[in-house]
């Protein structure tokens, strides 16, 4: 039994005067705005997070490990349940807040919590001497760390960095349990109305696809930019 | 021109795949049951009072009860009285594609027969009639959908309410915020904890939850009639043998007045778990269609 193909299905009013094509387009808007907030969020966090973790002082030290190990151990769906519901029950303050600003708290907060160990891993790797080398001319640790320590260890993870950020869209996809019209709600529901999954959902799956190896090639275009050679990870 | 290479190769592999995975099983649900020695049924977990869970994987239900007489009848006439019968949880995103593709062999839960579903799937004789309605907070005020300008609804994901409140958003023009939720009882949820001022959903549903949750005195359902929508059971198409059987037995309770006494039983009369009443009287609706049992999908009834 051949299945019938029927791509005409795009082009279908939805009942409200769109196309589901013009919908599917909506959503991915949609996903590509919640991942790129929640990539802020996590890159900003994540980089403060990960330098604690290596400043010499056990108090620093123990409030990153803390925040990591919050946001490692709790799957990323039960977060963003617990953002969704739970906080504005606990926070009055937060009650008013649209779900796309829980959900890029979320994901971004979930997210960073993986950037600070990649960003740790990245500082960690440089020698010891170089730490050493730059409070030896006079530099202050922040000092040190703004212009030794950081830019040689940002470049170092710019490879799970690019994981990350990929992951951060396909991760965007959960934020269907709480209502954001993001693809994967498009999905479910456009697969429901026009019975035609197969389609729809071959649309959707290039459409992260596509999202994700754009974000995979900016990076690469970024590493490349940024490569100095002879230092760590610089010769290609 | 390699990277393109996979990537269309492997589009190539899914739709290969996808388009051998829909064989029918020749001989049919009848014959499937009869070789298995189970009949896999598909229920839902919180459509009150039509099929709903009581915890510990034990469903029960309007639809789910009258599944099991059907099942009863069928198992006299393939003549295997050991046939056991599967309990499966099914949602509203995959019913359809479950009971497509074998796994589950007959869904008890509120599905709506419509035309669109089914050029994919069949349906039973029309055993209830549902009209989609909304329920609020008692003390919001809220009395027609058309005082929702500048509000939010919540509704369920995969439902044909969602289009139903689509058309009438662009029909009437108003603009009320869109709230999905991932299934009833979190939508309920949302209307109880005041993120959304509105659930519209089918009136049995609506009522379901409202009788299980802590004060049922707080919600009201109003509002007009978005839809009427017949509700069946849903199983596999192409599959004339099986439905006889269901739609024969469906008959033979609507006769007997067998399936009157279950539509009391689950809607005006004290049910699990909390021994709240819905209080929902048969419709004119219904009670002709047991007179005159069909199977008409729900665009027929919109067009009176």
């Amino acid at each position: 039994m051949k299945y019938q193909w029927e791509w005409q299905v795009f082009l279908r009013d939805d009942g409200s005067g769109r196309t589901y094509l013009e919908w599917m387009a909506s959503a991915w808007g949609w996903t590509l705005s919640v991942s790129a907030c929640a990539w802020i969020v996590a890159l900003v966090l994540g980089s403060l997070v990960g330098t604690l973790r290596t400043v010499p002082g056990k108090g620093w030290q123990r409030s990153g490990d803390a925040w990591v190990e919050l946001f490692r151990n709790i799957p990323l769906l039960v977060q963003i349940f617990l953002w969704y519901h739970v906080v504005p029950a606990l926070v009055p303050a937060l009650k008013g807040l649209p779900a796309f600003v829980l959900v890029v708290f979320a994901l971004g907060f979930f997210s960073s919590a993986r950037i600070a160990e990649q960003v740790r891993a990245g500082i960690q790797s440089l020698p010891r001497g170089q730490r050493l080398a730059g409070q030896a001319l006079g530099l202050t640790l922040a000092q040190t760390y703004r212009h030794v320590i950081l830019p040689m260890a940002f470049r170092v993870v710019i490879p799970p960095l690019t994981s990350e950020a990929m992951n951060i869209i396909k991760n965007s996809s959960v934020a269907f349990a709480v209502s954001i019209s993001e693809l994967t709600l498009f999905a479910m529901q456009a697969q429901e109305e026009t019975s035609r999954g197969i389609e729809i959902y071959l649309a959707v799956t290039t459409l992260y696809i596509a999202s994700a190896f754009s974000v995979n090639r900016a990076m690469a275009w970024i590493e490349a930019r940024m490569r100095v050679p002879g230092t760590i990870g610089g010769s290609r | 021109m390699n990277k393109t290479f996979v990537l269309v190769a492997a589009l190539l592999g899914i739709a290969g795949i996808a388009a051998g995975a829909s064989a029918q099983e020749p001989g049919g649900t009848l014959k499937k049951i009869k070789d298995s020695g189970r009949i896999v049924m598909g229920t839902r977990d919180s459509s009150a009072p039509l099929a709903y869970t009581l915890g510990g994987g034990r469903y029960t239900g309007y639809h789910v009860e009258m599944c099991e007489r059907i099942i009863d009848a069928i198992r006299k006439q393939i003549n295997t009285p050991a046939l056991k019968i599967e309990y499966t949880l099914v949602t509203s995103q995959n019913r359809i594609p479950l009971v497509e593709n074998g796994t589950v062999d007959i869904e008890c839960g509120s599905t709506t027969n419509n035309v669109a579903r089914q050029k994919q799937v069949a349906f039973g004789l029309t055993t209830y009639m549902t009209e989609v309605r909304m329920a609020v907070k008692a003390n919001s005020g809220l009395t027609s959908i058309n005082q929702l300008n500048g509000k939010s609804v919540v509704t369920t994901t995969g439902t044909t309410s969602v289009q139903h409140l689509r058309k009438h958003e662009r029909a009437t023009g108003i603009d009320f915020k869109e709230i999905y939720a991932k299934d009833h009882a979190d939508a309920f949820l949302l209307l109880e904890s005041g993120r959304a001022d509105a659930f519209v959903m089918d009136d049995n549903i609506l009522a379901g939850n409202i009788a299980n949750s802590r004060n049922p005195k707080d919600f009201v359902i109003t509002g007009e009639v978005l839809s009427v929508e017949p509700i069946a059971v849903m199983f596999r198409k192409d599959d004339p043998l099986f439905k006889k059987a269901v739609d024969d037995s469906l008959r033979a309770m609507m006769k007997s007045g067998e399936l009157e006494k279950l539509y009391a039983k689950w809607f005006q009369s004290p049910i699990p778990p909390r021994g709240s009443n819905l209080n929902m009287p048969m419709g004119v609706t219904l009670k002709s269609l047991i007179a005159n049992p069909n199977d008409r999908p729900m665009e027929d009834y919109a067009k009176k």
